[in-house]
């Protein structure tokens, strides 16, 4: 296998929701075994991202390359065992609530392998010891802090050692402990198992600490990408307005309108009230 | 989950199905009374009536006002012009004597119709297949109150 | 005229999307009678199903059961005695349960108390993306979720619909018998006499099996297809409720007029 040429390819990507086009042409090259982080602002379609290249969804143009394989061209039994080599680690967690910590993780092992439960034990209490959570086993998820749970997922996300992983917003709502354990981990499991790991963010600083490539997307389009250290030192204004967080400038502050004024002036009979 | 919660939710669902199948034998059995049609063999009789009134495939079947069978077939004869009717009796039963006669009565004023059979005293036996030769039809409230009626003007 | 065209186009909006849905359904009920997650599991997690759906409904059939049955019971005496007819009581309790409220009545309740919540559950697992999760993992949520789910309610619901109407005739001769004085013997030969095993007791319970299909597959439809916000979900399951009691009902017609009726 050749290490330079690129784990995922992305070439020409569209997708159309309703009449609104959250992807305007996205080329993206992942390297292998590196720490690839997508960002952009809310409602640039980062999620969507990941779900097209799980082959959740289908672009409206494009293609996904995965291991030199097109993702939305391949058979259901081929795109089953493509994902049985990716990991995704949701926002939300997503976390089986009817099951506890230790069968959630167990989940993927027990789908998919046919090893002896003894064996299953031991890998499942093996990838919770790595995200520190093997002592809290027999919680169910609704005991679970919003911290506990993005790592139980994460343990399940790795429980078949899959060959690329996929954050979706890792560090969203996370405090700044939780947060740093996150990194932690991440960058763990990217050194030591050489896993492939794709973040989806908009959280600046933490993203640029542990990522080795960036891509930012916005208004449907790569803005730019390159080390993190280049981008600092990029120009761009657009770049230069999401990195820094102003609030307004090339990406606008209002969502398209009409003037204000004209607003105003206008539909006065027509308001609605609410009705809740 | 639990090894103790597995035990509690399997035991339930065993209870639940036993439960379900205890009441579909309370229905067969007590309800339906399903028990006097599979329980026991029965052997078929059958027997001509000009008029059968409202009897229908099912009703009843009785000597001395025990229910030994039930009606089941009614065909119509285009020859005689009479109603040709099944009867299944119990095999227990299987003693009837060949002049036996069956006329078709109400239970009650309004009630449903049903066949009885009045046992003679030949000494051979109703046979499996066999006639009765005896019948008397179902009394059709209209046509009764048709003759009284005329019968009134008569006497005038 | 502007505002008729309107009223007409919308007409043909809700007509276009009402084709949709009905289509989508009908693929979604294939896949899922296809999608069996084997036998060993499948058992297991239909187990598992058997108890939320079937066995947590319990209560509510056992007693609304004996309430109706205890109703009917007072409610035929009252009006038979009058003609002088009690002994007809025990006819009237049980065709009434066999044929009708047995099925009708514990599938209402069934879409209340079950299939209310199989939607809720499914919307939340579709809101908390956790199917999104199943699928990503190469585990088909039909096959896990949903299927288990559906026929556990295809089987639950005439079990619960039997018991229904064995508990109601329990309740009817409480009263009719035990407190109101009908002759014991009377009341069961008659019962007997009246009710036949295929054609009213086999009919209702065919009826009910009819009701558990179209409201467990309303109610994982509803919530496989859930809008994943609060709202969504509560709107699903306020959908699963009031589709299936009008479908149930509907269907009752249809089935009583094929099954009993002069019409066929």
């Amino acid at each position: 296998m050749d290490m330079t040429e690129p784990l995922i390819i992305t070439e020409g990507l569209q997708f159309k929701r309703g009449d609104r086009m959250i992807f305007d042409g996205v080329d993206l090259e992942i390297p292998r075994g590196k720490i690839t982080a997508i960002m952009g602002p809310s409602g640039s379609g980062k999620t969507t991202l990941l779900k097209i290249i799980g082959g959740e969804l289908k672009p409206w143009k494009g293609e996904v390359i995965v291991e030199g394989k097109n993702v939305h061209r391949l058979k259901r039994r081929e795109l089953l065992n493509l994902r049985q080599k990716m990991g995704i680690l949701f926002q939300s967690g997503a976390l089986f609530t009817d099951l506890s910590v230790f069968d959630n993780v167990a989940f993927p092992l027990r789908e998919h392998t046919r090893l002896p439960e003894i064996l299953i034990r031991d890998l499942v209490l093996m990838k919770l010891e790595a995200v520190g959570l093997r002592g809290a086993r027999d919680l169910m998820p609704r005991e679970l802090s919003g911290g506990m749970a993005r790592r139980v997922a994460l343990a399940r996300a790795i429980a078949l050692d899959p060959q690329f992983v996929l954050y979706d917003e890792p560090f969203t709502g996370q405090d700044p402990i939780s947060m740093g354990v996150l990194i932690k981990l991440i960058r763990l499991l990217n050194e030591t198992l050489g896993l492939t790991s794709i973040i989806v963010s908009h959280d600046v600083l933490e993203t640029a600490s542990i990522a080795h490539k960036i891509y930012v997307l916005a208004e449907g389009k790569v803005v730019s990408g390159g080390s993190p250290e280049a981008l600092q030192k990029s120009t761009s204004p657009e770049l230069q307005q999401f990195l820094k967080g102003m609030p307004d400038g090339p990406v606008p502050f209002h969502y398209p309108a009409r003037p204000f004024v004209e607003e105003l002036m206008l539909d006065t009979q027509r308001s609605v009230i609410p009705m809740f | 989950m639990n090894h103790q919660r597995i035990i509690w939710i399997e035991f339930t669902v065993g209870v639940f199905m036993l439960v379900a199948f205890l009441s579909a034998i309370f229905l067969a059995l007590r309800v339906s009374g399903l028990v006097t049609m599979v329980g026991s063999e029965t052997y078929q009789i059958r027997a001509r009536f000009d008029n059968i009134g409202g009897l229908k495939v099912r009703s009843p079947v009785n000597i001395a006002g025990v229910t030994v069978g039930r009606v089941s077939d009614i065909q119509f004869d285009a020859k005689t012009f009479d109603a040709v009717v099944s009867m299944e009796i119990d095999n227990q039963y299987k003693i009837l004597p060949s002049d036996t006669s069956a006329s078709i009565l109400t239970s009650g004023l309004l009630g449903e119709k049903y066949i009885n059979l009045e046992p003679g005293a030949s000494e051979t036996t109703l046979g499996s297949g066999g006639e009765i030769e005896a019948t008397q039809s179902a009394l059709i409230l209209e046509n009764l109150i048709g003759k009284f009626l005329t019968r009134g003007k008569e006497g005038d | 005229m502007h505002r008729l065209i309107h009223h007409i186009q919308s007409i043909g909006q809700k007509t276009i999307g009402f084709c949709i849905a009905f289509g989508r359904a009908n693929l979604f009920i294939l896949s899922i009678i296809f999608a069996w997650p084997g036998f060993k599991l499948g058992a297991r997690l239909l187990v598992k199903q058997l108890y939320s759906v079937g066995v947590l409904s319990l209560i509510i059939i056992v007693v609304s059961g004996g309430f109706v049955g205890m109703v009917l019971g007072l409610q035929g005496y009252t009006t038979l005695i009058k003609f002088g007819a009690e002994q007809a009581l025990g006819p009237m309790i049980s065709l009434a349960l066999v044929r009708e409220l047995g099925p009708v009545m514990s599938a209402l309740l069934f879409a209340g108390r079950a299939g209310s919540a199989l939607t809720a559950e499914i919307g939340l697992m579709r809101a908390t993306e956790q199917l999104s999760g199943m699928e990503m993992m190469a585990v088909d949520p039909i096959t896990r979720v949903i299927a288990p789910r559906f026929w556990a309610g295809v089987i639950s619901l005439p079990l619960l619909a039997i018991l229904f109407s064995a508990v109601g005739v329990w309740g009817g001769t409480l009263v009719g018998v035990n407190w109101l004085g009908v002759d014991e013997g009377a009341f069961w030969g008659n019962m007997q006499s009246a009710v036949d095993w295929h054609e009213d007791v086999w009919n209702g319970i065919i009826k009910s099996f009819v009701f558990g299909i179209l409201v467990t597959w309303l109610a994982v439809f509803h919530g496989y297809y859930a809008t994943p916000t609060s709202e969504g979900v509560s709107l699903a399951t306020t959908r699963t409720v009031v589709q299936s009691s009008l479908v149930v009902l509907a269907m009752d017609f249809v089935l009583t007029a094929l099954m009993f009726g002069e019409l066929g």
